[in-house]
């Protein structure tokens, strides 16, 4: 795992590099002046190691939700009116008039869901087999950023809706900044207003939510291009977290050997997208939401979309306003921290005996706590929400670091090489001797 | 030649080092000043500060009953209170307070006394803004049906803020008592919002 082998991936002969010639005169034309053929052909020719899992396909995954959602998302722009008088009645409009009104809506929304869970597992995947660790700790603090922008994207989309939920959910979480009141008298206050441009969440706050929820999706484009240049430069992880050594016997070329898998991968996503838009849109939203939005009165049960309820009951869990506001970030910032708080030298947790289970300790608090986000904030609830909040950063603060310098791995592979070597022995018909 | 080179350079120091100390310093400063409208823009115009005031007739509202009228997009809560309901408010020792601030707009450090939150002679009416101060979300407590809570004032849903008779935070998460905007009585039963 050395700085050499990294380097050995992109520039060892026998890599995929150097294989386009121009074949027509057109094109040997363009190569001279804009090499954009030979750098798509470069591009798509990574080495891929060879071992890796249907679960790496989530990368390829997110890329299609997210032009998924940049299409739709422009085609509802095309129809949504970002006046709090008209807002609600222009998407119920173009719900019920507009020839496949409802399908670009519902492609959008069940879309936003599907490109959070996605990310959900491409961030599991990427923390149980350690992918955020040297030297990948920049592509993934891109990602953790990108992850970010997401949520910024996905809570001011649900705003424009101009619904119960919506307005309520962008009062209580504007008025988070508030919070600031307790460092400094009247700057909370001054940053909430300037946020709202008003007193109260209205129309200037609708209007600018709306810019900026077509903005940040450029930014989100912007930091997935870096994502992908950070992945060409050291490559993908692998099962084994083991760095290729052979770049002829332990990869194959991206295209077409994993386009042609993601493909399969994304149909198979699609199906279930499909699925939901069609059968059970809504299945995953709030009822509450179909109800106009309402300044005198506040719904019984304020509660966010599924992909926001962990970080949701990390924020009720602190009884203080600004410390729960902190928690709620801290939740996220941490991510940023993890390729120096794991200090494990072993990547894959196939070879990590205990910080295996502590992963999965970890997904069981996190779902947890999504439970806890949906349930409304009184009895025993709260504790529990306490409980597994001081668990989340538990496992990021005292238990990566610890565990890393007490736990023995178990044996490795020599190589992806042999690791697939072996693999293959133990499942093939032993051969016997012929009698 | 006044100045030769060497000059120039006594100290380590020369013109030039001035010259882009100076330049980045003027371009920082230009570059902070010309940023500044950009992010005033998003301040409250002018037109929405202009909508500060408005008059509410108070002359329908029973005793015991309470209404919401709306002022600078924000709910303001306007409570007849039955005498028993002040005489509860009054007899609150403010040490006991969470918070023992009156809140009343444009005061500070004025103790959250049922007086200084209402108008002398004008007791049983109680002008507030109903917001609650913990995250934002209307209180319970206007409508007859409504849960006012273990004080008997107003009870917020969302994370179970309890507020008594005179809208001061007495239990649960939110830090202030809620708010009294600034507001006057034109007449003996009109008053004016702003």
């Amino acid at each position: 795992m050395s700085n050499e082998s990294i380097a050995s991936v992109t520039h060892e002969p026998g890599s995929f590099e150097h294989t386009y010639q121009p074949k027509t005169a057109f094109t040997r034309w363009l190569d001279a002046r804009l090499p954009v053929i030979r750098f798509a052909a470069h591009f798509m020719a990574m080495p891929t190691p060879r071992n890796i899992k249907y679960v790496w396909a989530f990368g390829a995954i997110l890329a299609y939700f997210l032009v998924v959602q940049l299409y739709s998302g422009i085609i509802l722009a095309m129809h949504y009116a970002p006046n709090s008088a008209i807002a609600f009645d222009s998407i119920e409009k173009l719900m019920r008039d507009t020839s496949y009104g409802w399908l670009m809506r519902y492609t959008h929304v069940v879309g936003a869901s599907l490109f959070f869970f996605a990310v959900y597992i491409h961030m599991f995947r990427g923390m149980y087999y350690g992918s955020y660790k040297s030297p990948r700790e920049v592509l993934w603090m891109i990602g953790v950023a990108i992850f970010l922008c997401m949520m910024a994207t996905a809570f001011m989309g649900y705003s424009l809706v101009w619904g119960q939920m919506s307005f309520w959910a962008v009062t209580v979480i504007t008025n988070l900044f508030s919070s600031f009141d307790s460092i400094y008298p009247g700057l909370g206050t001054a940053i909430v207003q300037w946020i709202w441009g008003g007193f109260s969440v209205d129309n200037p706050t609708l209007n600018r939510l709306f810019s900026l929820h077509y903005m940040v999706p450029f930014v989100l484009v912007a930091l997935v291009a870096l994502h992908v240049w950070a992945l060409h430069v050291v490559g993908s992880n692998n099962p084994t977290g083991i760095e290729v050594r052979d770049v002829k016997k332990e990869t194959l070329p991206f295209h077409p050997y994993f386009t042609t898998k993601d493909m399969f991968a994304i149909a198979a996503i699609a199906i279930l997208f499909a699925y939901i838009v069609f059968w059970m849109p809504n299945y995953l939203g709030d009822v509450v939401n179909y109800e106009p939005a309402n300044p005198l009165k506040t719904p019984p049960h304020i509660v966010p979309e599924w992909y926001f309820l962990p970080f949701y009951a990390i924020l009720r869990a602190i009884p203080s306003k600004l410390g729960g506001v902190i928690a709620m970030f801290g939740a996220i910032v941490v991510l940023f921290f993890i390729p120096w708080l794991d200090t494990s030298r072993v990547r894959s947790c196939r070879y990590r005996p205990i910080f295996k289970w502590l992963f999965w300790v970890f997904v069981f608090d996190a779902l947890a706590l999504g439970y806890i986000g949906s349930q409304p904030a009184e009895g025993s609830w709260v504790f529990w929400g306490q409980v597994f909040t001081v668990y989340y950063f538990v496992h990021f603060l005292v238990l990566m670091p610890l565990v890393g310098l007490i736990e023995t791995p178990s044996p490795m592979p020599e190589s992806i090489e042999d690791d697939v070597k072996r693999k293959a022995k133990s499942t093939q018909p032993q051969a016997v001797p012929a009698e | 030649m006044a100045t030769t080179i060497d000059d120039d350079q006594q100290g380590g120091i020369n013109r030039r080092d001035f010259i882009y100390i100076g330049t980045a310093a003027f371009a920082a400063i230009g570059g902070a000043a010309a940023m500044w409208p950009l992010i005033d823009q998003w301040n409250p115009d002018a037109s929405t500060l202009s909508l500060a005031s408005i008059e509410v007739d108070l002359a329908p509202i029973q005793p015991g009953q309470a209404i919401t009228v709306l002022w600078r997009g924000k709910p303001i809560f306007i409570r007849n209170r039955m005498p028993e309901e002040v005489e509860k408010a009054k007899a609150v020792d403010v040490k006991e307070l969470k918070d023992p601030d009156a809140e009343v707009i444009g005061t500070a450090n004025l103790p959250a006394t049922d007086a200084n939150r209402t108008k002398p002679g004008k007791e049983k009416w109680l002008v507030m803004i109903g917001i609650c101060t913990h995250l934002g979300c209307i209180p319970k407590g206007q409508s007859a049906g409504d849960e006012k809570g273990p004080y008997g004032g107003w009870f917020c849903p969302c994370h179970g803020s309890a507020y008594d008779t005179s809208g001061r935070i007495r239990m649960g998460p939110a830090p202030r008592n809620m708010e009294i905007p600034p507001y006057r009585f034109v007449e003996d039963t009109k008053i004016k919002i702003g």
